[in-house]
């Protein structure tokens, strides 16, 4: 399960996630249930069907399917294969009762979200052949992340018995066991962070599996702690600078020097609230890793670049 | 193509403007540009009234915002005859509060307490949406009564999509007023539409298939809820559409907000394009955290280039140059983003703000967002 507030990247580290994951000839499923092609976006493919379909090929022959979860598809499917109802759903979805069903009734849109998960996770367990050898969720972000998971909790007030109730019950066995982790991405930014450790407190809480914080765009810094705090003071020795410059064949006029002052001002400041912020992740006792900012923005060629920096940092499940 | 300017000071002093809409998807930096705008036009004379919806623990402090009270509360600190408040919407609380102004307390009371009501009131995708338009309304109202407040700026929730915004009331509405709630209140009302003998074996197909799956108590608890809500609001469709209105108002201008990201850009467009079809009037595009150059005459490549004839020596010249590289590389995407959305819409004006590298959380840094606004 892959978390985070929104402008995070969370998408696109699920992806990037699903391709570490499939590396070395493995069968990875990617899901996403915000209904709004994230993943067809980030693999630069047409908008996808509700249908598990190919999206990539991962180093050493690994595949990387996709689903859009809709929780409407989700519901019809659902009657067809416990109650037999075929046509009958379509009827309901006249009256609206499927939207109702999929939208008001409390807790039953995520039952039938996770559901879906827990079903790819199962399936084909029973004849000892696994469908797919991971399962990773884009899931709804930080702020709905519990109450997302937690469905037992969230349908309790609706049926207390029943066959939501199981289905419920068998959801949540899922969820709760060893082979899920919520993984939480975040910036190294006030706000994202304050949602992620939120999260990080609530998903406690509720006594769900966390994994991994995975920090998103994180500056890295070759300037060392002196060379940091000359230049927030800016105090770099400016004849180092006349003199690097000008070996590099770039005109060291005092206008020049001032800018990259400024830029360097500029970055040290980013490095210290990343760090101020790392420290209040760290805090959280949670395994941390760090992507990459890219400069070139994300495309997909960058997507492989983070799956490979997953990769390097051994996040593997 | 350059976009035409968006005067953001010229839009905070036109007193023919009352309210302002800051929309955009999430993550972009909506509501402190809604809190920026709010706090310029109050220090540049206007009784201003902020309406944000989940603004970060320290940037709400810093407005005064300590709870969470559904209540327009003064910030203190403005210069000259204007003035500020701020409040942070509470959805639930403004639904409850809807209810409980169209209904004695006893039916009040048994809606409130209805489990389907706690939903819909509670995590119904679109409520907040339709809540934040509720709000403005109510607002708007009061201030018409009296000289409370001449400019409203609503911040809009953090949707994956700025048009959920818009599409919320309809979907509620809709909803609410829809084919099913009224199958299940009056069944020969809904009886006109379809044959009697379709319908009949609808409703049988339903409830049996409600019964099977969501068993007979949450059936009832169903009915008992769209029994009392139908009655509360009789045409809540068209309440959602007078609602909505409100947004094609003449004194009403949009603020699409984005960053200079692909996603981010292809949300405003969506947008934009929305706006005109509504005719709705669009002030232009803000777009925040955008890369700052300081040195536009040192092109990446030459940056570069000089950071590899250093080989090893003047690391810290290198590191710079490497760094300024980066950084026009970073500009020179994002102008090439923004250079799109003007070509595909070339007379919505634009204002850029530079990212900073603190978080805002005080009114100093708000005062700079807005100064940074206007200067663009």
């Amino acid at each position: 399960m892959v978390s985070g507030k929104g402008g995070t990247g969370k998408t696109t580290v699920a992806a990037a996630l699903a391709l570490n994951l499939a590396r070395g000839g493995r069968k990875v499923l990617l899901l996403e249930v915000e209904g709004r092609q994230g993943i067809a976006q980030i693999f630069d493919t047409a908008p996808l069907p509700y249908q598990e379909s190919k999206v990539a090929v991962a180093d050493g022959g690994g595949v990387v399917y996709a689903l859009p979860v809709d929780a409407e598809a989700a519901m019809l499917e659902y009657l067809e294969m416990f109650y037999g109802i075929k046509r009958g759903g379509y009827a309901l979805r006249r009256l609206g009762a499927i939207d109702f069903a999929t939208t008001i009734a409390p807790g039953l849109r995520d039952v039938l979200l996770t559901g879906k998960a827990s079903e790819a996770v199962k399936r084909g367990e029973k004849v000892g052949r696994p469908d797919y050898d991971a399962v990773v969720l884009d899931a709804p972000p930080t702020g709905r992340i519990t109450k997302f998971l937690n469905v037992n909790t969230e349908i309790a007030g609706l049926a207390k018995v029943g066959p939501i109730r199981s289905q419920a019950d068998s959801v949540m066995g899922v969820i709760r066991s060893a082979r899920t982790a919520v993984h939480l991405v975040t910036l190294l930014e006030e706000m994202p962070v304050q949602e992620t450790l939120d999260g990080v407190a609530e998903l406690r809480a509720a006594g769900l599996p966390l994994g991994t914080i995975i920090i998103n765009q994180s500056r890295h810094s070759e300037l060392g702690p002196d060379e940091l705090a000359a230049a927030a003071a800016r105090t770099l020795p400016e004849a180092e600078m006349t003199a690097g410059l000008t070996a590099a064949g770039i005109r060291a006029t005092a206008a020049t020097i001032r800018a990259l002052e400024d830029e360097a001002a500029d970055h040290a400041a980013r490095v210290a609230l990343q760090d101020s912020e790392r420290v209040r992740l760290e805090a959280s006792g949670q395994p941390i890793l760090e992507l990459p900012l890219l400069p070139g923005g994300m495309d997909l060629a960058g997507l492989y670049t983070l799956s490979e920096s997953l990769a390097e940092q051994g996040l593997s499940a | 193509m350059s976009a035409p300017r968006l005067d953001i000071d010229a839009l905070l002093d036109d007193r023919s403007v009352g309210v302002i809409v800051c929309c955009g998807s999430g993550g972009v930096g909506k509501t402190t540009t809604a809190a920026a705008i709010g706090l310029r036009a109050a220090n540049r004379g206007r009784s201003v009234c902020v309406l944000t919806i989940d603004p970060a623990r320290r940037l709400a402090q810093s407005m005064g915002l300590t709870e969470l009270d559904n209540t327009p509360r003064p910030v203190p600190g403005i210069e000259g005859d204007g003035s500020l408040s701020a409040m942070m919407l509470d959805m639930k609380r403004t639904f409850d509060e809807i209810v409980e102004a169209h209904s004695d307390a006893e039916r009040a009371q048994a809606i409130l307490d209805n489990p389907f009501y706690q939903a819909l009131s509670s995590s119904f995708a679109g409520t907040q949406e339709y809540m934040a338009m509720e709000k403005l309304g109510q607002l708007r109202v009061e201030s018409s009564q009296g000289p409370r407040w001449d400019l409203i700026v609503v911040d809009t929730p953090p949707s994956r999509s700025a048009l959920d915004f818009l599409d919320a009331p309809k979907r509620l509405g809709s909803f609410l007023d829809g084919r099913l709630i009224r199958v299940l209140t009056a069944p020969a009302r809904a009886g006109g539409r379809m044959s009697a003998r379709v319908f009949s074996a609808s409703i049988g197909l339903f409830t049996s298939a409600l019964n099977k799956v969501i068993g007979a108590q949450v059936l009832r608890d169903l009915q008992t809820f769209v029994t009392s809500f139908d009655a509360l609001f009789g045409g809540f469709r068209e309440r959602a559409e007078q609602t909505y209105a409100q947004l094609q108002a003449p004194d009403t201008r949009f603020l699409v907000v984005a960053a200079p990201e692909s996603d981010a850009l292809r949300e405003a467009s969506y947008f934009v394009q929305r706006l005109e079809a509504e005719q709705m009037p669009l002030a232009g595009l803000v777009l925040n955290r955008v890369q700052e150059v300081r040195l536009p005459g040192l092109s990446a490549s030459t940056a570069r280039a000089g950071a590899e004839r250093l080989n090893g020596e003047h690391v810290l010249v290198a590191e710079l140059l490497r760094m300024h590289a980066d950084r026009m590389e970073t500009a020179q995407r994002q102008a090439h983003l923004a250079g799109s959305f003007t070509g595909a819409h070339p007379r919505v004006p634009v204002a850029s703000v530079i990212a900073l590298a603190d978080d805002v959380h005080d009114l100093d840094g708000l005062r700079l967002v807005g100064d940074l606004l206007a200067r663009s």
